[in-house]
């Protein structure tokens, strides 16, 4: 063993060769677990949403049926007084009854013209009756009109329901389907774009429910959250980082406030059913009450996102505002304030994304009930996005399973709209020096 | 953030309490600790006098009985090893310690002879009339007019805009920086580079017409050709303002002051003209520290 003056002896270099191989050996180790978690959290994502996606897409297509409409006087207002409310009133599912009748003039048996009529949705009547209401002048007329098809022959048409199954375990009889096939022969059934999902309100007939009703809910929700949440979790937050003293009680609150972001969604519920509907007797399945809830779910999210983004700012900062005579709220207001907003507005948005993702303390007050009607203020009885899919999911009719999908893809688009918004935020105002 | 625990002391230390502002100047030089008394070389008043300062951070006492004088429209250097609390000094000087949570300060400082520590005195005004330009550049995330501008502002000194514009170029000006941004002011204060954004500070800090300057280390993040232009200013700014600087090198306060004084673990050892401090200290820890033996 040679000792060079200057020079590591033998042994330390071998030693150090040897640790080196198992350093390096262990770096590639750790990197390849990294590798996987990131591989698998993707795949899971991508599994996710292929499958609602691959559920949900054909939920934005409706099949509708081409009838001949006569629009009979003698039905729809037999003594001619064009009287709007007897209009309103009239049978219009009587008019389709008959259109599709006449098509298939062979069918004579009464179960038989029961099955005929049942491929047309409900939801014909209503259309016809709008196009009356609109225009009075229809009476007396025929035209042509494309009417939404019941939701067995829409998962039929898209493939849902097999003909290959023995006829007692499918919602379609032979000779029901033997009629659509016609129809579709004939080119008088067509796939089009399903504007009533994203306009109409909630329904007990698949193709004619719709995501409106839960969005415009949402919606109200969200807004109630929002004038709520954010100017008490700011001031919370403010003053908590800028000037309380620190002592015991600031202690206390600190930590409950930490606490208070884990809690269960469920109990905010619980705690709005018991105070907010019990106590205060406000109205039940209205977004004020759900926006309430979801507030006080957010604002721990929001203080603490704001006090972060407070302790972020460079105390520097606040020492050269002093130091030119500053008051301290004219400090905190003219520059830590506006250094720390796009971290306080990342923090607002995550979190009122988080609350329109909420579903459990919304059951609780009960926004989980079938509402046709799209409200038209937050007093108004409301459904919610993810409730809406919630109820959905509920529901046996097959055709739900895809509006369920649907909406969920809608969802996420708000949810990935609004985290985008917090990262754009993010990046164009954050001052960097 | 603010945990205001200030003692303000119902009485000042009894020791030899210097005459009024307005004295004659054989009694500005203060007699300290190991008595450092000598003939005053500055024929000027003390603009603020230190007595007994006193300063704690919890449990530990990092000023300890600093009695000293700032005079009136000269540099004064406060030098010494890393902790030994010029900085908690000059930070006692206008109050900045206020902000720091646990730090108590007792003892007397006064500002033309009234007291800073009074319950009474209005902080606000008190930093106006006693600007401070920190060891890091810290100038406002705004543009460079906006920067000078803001404390004008506050102060409501300026009535119009074009007074505003007036103050906001003689600050510059005086600062050394007009020249280099008079074409963008509209810029952010951060794009300028380091000893660009301490000029900046301290145009910023002149801008509200301060009587006394704080500098806490303003070179020491900068290299030395900017080094050089703000010693250059430092000269430049003694004709109107009173500047106590704090500083890590020897030679700059060499350079730049008339009057330094050397702290060692919270004390004030030894407090005289420069040229008196450098050439011949009476204390052996100040001809350590000076000679580069220690520190």
């Amino acid at each position: 063993m040679s000792e060079t003056p200057g020079r590591q002896t033998v042994a330390v270099t071998d030693r150090l060769n040897a640790g080196l191989k198992r350093r390096y050996a262990a770096e590639r180790r750790f990197r390849l677990y990294g590798l996987i978690s990131v591989a698998l959290a993707l795949a899971f994502l991508g599994i996710l949403f292929a499958s609602i996606i691959e559920k949900g897409y054909s939920a934005f297509t409706q099949h509708l049926v081409r009838l001949e409409i006569h629009f009979d006087p003698q039905l729809i207002d037999p003594e001619g007084t064009r009287d709007a409310r007897t209009l309103a009133r009239a049978d219009y599912a009587a008019l389709a009854k008959r259109a599709i009748g006449q098509l298939f003039p062979e069918v004579k048996k009464r179960r038989d013209k029961r099955a005929l009529r049942s491929l047309v949705s409900s939801g014909a009547a209503y259309d016809l009756r709008a196009m009356v209401l609109d225009d009075p002048a229809l009476i007396g007329a025929t035209r042509t009109v494309w009417v939404p098809v019941d939701d067995d022959v829409d998962m039929y048409m898209k493939g849902y329901i097999s003909p290959d199954l023995p006829e007692a375990e499918r919602r379609l009889s032979d000779a029901q389907i033997g009629w659509v096939d016609r129809l579709v022969d004939w080119g008088f059934v067509e796939k089009r774009f399903n504007a009533r999902f994203f306009t109409a309100g909630d329904s007990r007939e698949p193709e004619l429910a719709g995501i409106w009703g839960a969005v415009v809910g949402s919606f109200f929700a969200l807004l109630v959250t929002l004038l709520l949440a954010f100017p008490i979790g700011v001031m919370a937050a403010v003053y908590l980082e800028e000037f309380a003293p620190k002592n015991r009680l600031t202690d206390l609150i600190e930590v409950n406030i930490n606490n208070l972001a884990a809690v269960p969604s469920i109990i905010f519920g619980i705690l709005g059913l018991a105070v907010l509907l019990n106590f205060f007797e406000l109205p039940r399945s209205a977004p004020l009450v759900g926006g309430m809830v979801l507030a006080l779910m957010t604002l721990p999210t929001i203080i603490i996102a704001g006090r972060v983004a407070l302790k972020a700012v460079p105390p520097s900062i606040r020492e050269a505002a002093l130091s030119v005579g500053a008051s301290p709220v004219q400090t905190v207001l003219h520059h830590v304030f506006p250094i720390a907003m796009p971290g306080i507005l990342t923090g607002t948005i995550i979190g009122m994304a988080r609350a329109l993702g909420e579903t459990a303390p919304l059951l609780m007050i009960g926004m989980v009930a079938f509402i046709v009607d799209i409200a038209r203020g937050p007093l108004d009885p409301a459904t919610v996005l993810p409730v809406q899919i919630f109820i959905w999911s509920d529901a046996p009719e097959r055709g739900f399973v895809e509006k369920a999908a649907a909406a969920t893809m809608v969802l996420l688009v708000f949810l990935i709209a609004m985290n985008g918004l917090a990262i754009y935020l993010r990046q164009k105002f954050e001052k960097r020096w | 953030m603010l945990g205001l625990t200030v003692q303000v002391p119902t009485k000042v230390s009894d020791k030899a309490k210097p005459a009024p502002a307005t004295a004659p100047t054989p009694a500005a030089e203060v007699a300290v600790g190991a008595a450092v008394a000598e003939a005053a070389p500055s024929r000027r008043a003390p603009k603020m006098e230190a007595r007994g300062v006193n300063v704690f951070y919890g449990d530990n006492h990092a000023l300890k009985d600093v009695d000293l004088d700032i005079t009136v429209k000269e540099v004064t250097a406060l030098i010494g090893p890393s902790g030994c609390g010029k900085t908690t000094f000059i930070r006692c000087l206008n109050r900045m310690n206020d902000i720091i949570e646990g730090c108590v300060v007792s003892g007397s400082v006064t500002l033309d002879g009234d007291e800073i520590y009074d319950p009474g005195v209005d902080v606000v005004q008190l930093r106006a009339r006693i600007g401070m330009v920190f060891q890091k550049p810290n100038p406002f995330p705004k543009s460079i007019y906006d920067n000078v501008a803001y404390g004008p502002q506050i102060h409501g000194l300026a009535a119009v805009r074009d007074e505003l514009d007036q103050i906001v170029t003689t600050s510059l000006e005086r600062a050394g920086l007009y020249d280099e941004v008079y074409d963008r002011l509209d810029q952010p204060g951060t794009s300028l580079s380091g000893g660009q954004q301490q000029r900046l500070c301290i145009a910023r800090a002149i801008a509200v017409d301060p009587e006394i300057i704080l500098m806490d280390e303003p070179c020491s993040a900068l290299d030395p050709i900017a080094t050089a232009r703000i010693e250059e200013l430092m000269d430049e700014l003694r004709e109107n303002y009173t500047i106590v600087i704090v500083t890590h090198s020897m030679q700059q306060a060499a350079r730049v002051s008339q009057r330094t004084a050397f702290f060692h673990l919270g004390e004030l050892v030894e407090y005289g003209s420069t040229e008196r401090v450098f050439t011949r200290p009476r204390d052996e820890r100040t001809q350590g520290y000076i000679t580069g033996r220690f520190g």
